[in-house]
Formats: structure tokens, C-alpha cells, sequence
């Protein structure tokens, strides 16, 4: 590992000013993701300017009846909240379905967001990645691909983005606010991910050297009735092959609002706007389900080793569907 | 402004006070095992995927080996050392022993201290992802053989002692609820 200095920055105007002072800072939160790619010589940051302390943590309700969840929360402390149990049971459900309880007490959710993929390519210097290494290649594309994207990938990169807790915050239209050293700012969940293009080592459009400060939920009605579904290669602890974050209000046999994201399918997690259009206003029923799923996945373009994705993603979409629609019908 | 690249550290390490000088790269894994002395954290993976590492830092169970000693300043540390008293060994390690929770030991410090933080985290109230409703205003779930399998997941045993495992941590549950 690259010898680096370490800073504990207390506010977050000197946390954004030790960054910027610096060629190669990087903020530290849990480290769970960071201090294991510097490891791997991945991450090879010359600063690190701890975050972790700083009071950016905790659960507040917004004025409109949303919640605001602080950068520094740590996941643990984001799932067991009451109120995030209770109006977004799917964000719960998909942040425990994430790591080890071990990973979650040291992860803070705005780390969360900024975690880099887990392609094997990614994390082995040996090989080419575009990713990693601008303009070297993809690996994956032509090698081991079998849990790589299969929606929005482009030749130069079918890397997925790891995290379970963007799915449910995609459904939910969640916005980050950051802070920089010009001032605040606040980039919806829909565009802070950049599509990959051909520069899949630019994911986010956070401006540089910003510091997420909180993650916002306006409030969802429907989200009450949400639910969480990850399909992995082992019970527990593994990323997700596929998983979705639904959220349905069914009235009087109708589809009021239905909310769909998925993940593991793409490098973000992926809005399944297609789907919910198909749903709108629409009987709740199983083949208005199964329709909107596969309208949705119409446009998926898998590798020759992941065309399961496409559909486990169908079934999943049908079945959580399905699922709550039932529930609500009780 | 100067930069360097080790820094002064306090941490209290089963009620003990240690000052370190660490590489700023040392982790909390290497500086409990190499500078403190205590190895009964151990080094498995060291890339925070098997959970031999557990401690417990502020109360809360944590993998040492991706925690920098350096962000753990000031933290209170429970190492396997550390969770019997003078009262002899904690129920939960008692439990191991008697039920043959472990087979070569290697995993089994993290297994309890891991086990004493999932503990702790279900009396809190916590949900796991094998909880069928995270709703917090029904009754909190029964630990039941799922419950603790996902909740001790982040601990690999490659002995495959795990059915003795999960009976130890759902044993020392009832009688602590029993005890109160």
C-alpha cells in the first residue's frame, strides 16, 4: 500500500479545504470499500481525510414528510431506524441485505453510493479495465462476465454497480446534497450516475472534491408497501445477481403508483420507468405484471454468459409485484 | 503544512490504555495483534470477507482487518481476550465449549465476538434481512436458527461447524432471556 497522511477533519469546511489542498486526497468514511482497494493497490490516495466523525449522522423527518438521512449514518444505524422501517421498508430491507453486520456498523450510506463496482477485473492489476485503467480494455466483456450488466453497458465497460441501498433510493426519487467550497448543492438519484459511455471511470457527477452531507426521501405514499428482493449465489452475504426494490398502491383493482428499480443489471441502479408506465392506472393482475416486466426488459442486451439476468429480472419484477399486490388485497 | 505518514494513537483495549506511534496504513487488526500483543483477533482474509477479524470497537462488532488503527483513535476495543471477566467465561463461550462450536478454533474469536455484537444488536431491535417484516411496530422477532445464520453470516467457519454454532448463539439468547 501507498504511504498516505490522515487527516480528521472537524467540519465539513475543513474536510472540503484538506481535500482540496491536496493532488490526491480522498475522503474516508467506514473504509470499507476504500482501504480494501488501497490494498489491492487500486485506490492509491496520498490523504485521506477522515469523515467519519464529523456530525453529519442520524435520521431527520423533512418539513414535507420526508426523511433525511445523514452521510455519515452508518448503514446499521439507517436500517434499524423506526421511521425508515416504517415509511421505506424496502430501503431497510435493502441495506440488511447488504454485507455483514459486521460491514454495515462500520459503512456510512454516503459511502454507500460511492462504492466501485466488485467486477473481478476491476480489483486485479494484471488486467486490462477501462474502468480502472482508462483506454486499457475490458476484460469482462470477452471474459468472466456471468453477474455483469445487462442493461446500459456500452463495449467499454459491463461492470455493475454493487450497492443495494441506490435501488430502493432510485424507486424513491431520493436526491443527494453535497457541500463543496463553493457552496451546497443537491443532484437527484436519476442522474447521479453517469452512463457509462466511453469513460466508465467517470461514475458520478458529484463536482470534485465534494462531500455528500445527506441523502433526501421525499415522501412516497406508496412506499409503505415496499419490499426488497435480492437473489445472490449464497443465502447471505454476496452481492446480487438481481434484486428490486418495488413499491405498489393498488385501488380498487387499479394501479395507483407503482415505483420499480433494479439492481445488478446495469451500472446504477436501474429505474424501471418502461415497466412502471406500463402500470399506471392499469388492473392489478398477473399479466399486466408479466407485460410490464418484459417491457421493461426489452431493451436488455445480455453478454453470451449472463442472459439469465434478463430472466431472473422478469420473475423477480412479476413476482414482488405480485407479492404486494396480494398483501394489499387482504 | 507537512505531511506525515504515522500518526499518535490511544486505544483502550480490554480496559487497558495503550499510546501507539502506527503507519497511518497499519490497521486495527496488525496494531491489536503486533503492537498490543494480543493475538486472538485473527488474520484470515484481511480483505474483510470472512470475519475471523471481529472485534468489538465502541461496543459494536466490527472487522479490524478494514478498519485503519489510525480512524480508531480513542475507540474502545473488545478483543476474545477481553469477554470473560473474572467471573470466568461469558455464557456465549461457554456455550461454544459445551456444544462444540468450533472444530480447529481458528475462526472462533470472531465467531464470539461477532456473536456478543449480534446479540447486543437483536435486543436493540433490530431487523435482519431474514426478518419478514422490519416494520417496527410489531413485535420484535424471535431469534430462530435463519435469524442467527443471517446475522452471523459475516463469519466463515471453512470447518463447517456451523449447526453447533448457531445452536450456542440461540442457546445463550434464551437463557439471557430467561436471566434478563
Amino acid at each position: 500500500m501507498r504511504e498516505f497522511s490522515y487527516r480528521r477533519a472537524s467540519g465539513v469546511r475543513e474536510a472540503l479545504t484538506l481535500v482540496a489542498e491536496h493532488d490526491d486526497a480522498r475522503y474516508l468514511g467506514g473504509g470499507t470499500n476504500l482501504v480494501d482497494l488501497m490494498k489491492h493497490g487500486v485506490e492509491t490516495p496520498g490523504r485521506l481525510v477522515d469523515v467519519r466523525r464529523l456530525p453529519l449522522g442520524g435520521v431527520r423527518e423533512t418539513p414535507d414528510g420526508g426523511l433525511a438521512i445523514g452521510a455519515t449514518t452508518t448503514n446499521s444505524d439507517a436500517a434499524a431506524h423506526p421511521e425508515v422501517r416504517r415509511r421505506y421498508p424496502a430501503l431497510s430491507q435493502a441495506v440488511l441485505a447488504g454485507a455483514s453486520g459486521q460491514l454495515r456498523n462500520m459503512a456510512t450510506v454516503g459511502g454507500n453510493l460511492l462504492q466501485r463496482t466488485r467486477c473481478g477485473y476491476f480489483a486485479d492489476l494484471s488486467q486490462p479495465c477501462n474502468k480502472r485503467a482508462p483506454g486499457s480494455g475490458c476484460a469482462a466483456i470477452t471474459g468472466a462476465h456471468h453477474n455483469h450488466a445487462v442493461l446500459g453497458w456500452t463495449g467499454h465497460c459491463a461492470a455493475t454497480h454493487p450497492s443495494d441501498m441506490a435501488v430502493p433510493l432510485a424507486a424513491f426519487e431520493a436526491v443527494v446534497r453535497y457541500e463543496t467550497l463553493e457552496g451546497p448543492g443537491e443532484i437527484p438519484l436519476a442522474d447521479f450516475y453517469l452512463p457509462v459511455g466511453d469513460r466508465p471511470d467517470l461514475e458520478t457527477a458529484l463536482p470534485p472534491g465534494a462531500l455528500i452531507t445527506e441523502i433526501v426521501l421525499p415522501p412516497v405514499a406508496a412506499a409503505r408497501r415496499s419490499r426488497y428482493r435480492k437473489v445472490r449465489e449464497r443465502a447471505s452475504y454476496a452481492f446480487a445477481t438481481v434484486s428490486v426494490a418495488v413499491a405498489l398502491d393498488v385501488h380498487d383493482g387499479f394501479v395507483r403508483d407503482a415505483r420499480i428499480a433494479l439492481g445488478g443489471v446495469a451500472s446504477r441502479p436501474w429505474r424501471a420507468r418502461t415497466a412502471e408506465e406500463v402500470l399506471r392506472d392499469a388492473p392489478a393482475t398477473p399479466d399486466r405484471f408479466r407485460g410490464a416486466a418484459e417491457a421493461e426488459l426489452a431493451t436488455a442486451d445480455p453478454l453470451p454468459g449472463n442472459a439469465y439476468k434478463v430472466t431472473l429480472a422478469r420473475n423477480l419484477i412479476e413476482a414482488v409485484l405480485t407479492e404486494l399486490a396480494e398483501r394489499d388485497g387482504r | 503544512m507537512t505531511d506525515d505518514f504515522s500518526s499518535e494513537i490511544t486505544l483502550e483495549v480490554n480496559d487497558v490504555t495503550h499510546r501507539l506511534r502506527v503507519d497511518n496504513r497499519r490497521t486495527l487488526l496488525d496494531a491489536l495483534r503486533e503492537d498490543v500483543g494480543h493475538t486472538g483477533p485473527k488474520k484470515g482474509c484481511d480483505h474483510g470477507q470472512c470475519g475471523a477479524c471481529t472485534v468489538l470497537a465502541d461496543g459494536r462488532r466490527v472487522v479490524s482487518c478494514l478498519t485503519l488503527a489510525v480512524a480508531a483513535e480513542g475507540a474502545r476495543v473488545t478483543t476474545v481476550e477481553g469477554l470473560s471477566g473474572e467471573g470466568g467465561l461469558r455464557p456465549i463461550q461457554e456455550a461454544f465449549v459445551r456444544l462444540d462450536g468450533f472444530q480447529c478454533g481458528f475462526c472462533t474469536p470472531g465467531q464470539l465476538c461477532s456473536a456478543v455484537g449480534a446479540l447486543a444488536e437483536h435486543a436493540a431491535g433490530w431487523p435482519s434481512a431474514a426478518t419478514a417484516d422490519v416494520s417496527p411496530d410489531g413485535p420484535t422477532t424471535e431469534l430462530d436458527a435463519a435469524e442467527v445464520r443471517e446475522r452471523m453470516s459475516g463469519n466463515l467457519c471453512r470447518c463447517g461447524a456451523y449447526p453447533s454454532i448457531v445452536r450456542a448463539v440461540l442457546e445463550t439468547a434464551a437463557r439471557a432471556a430467561v436471566t434478563g
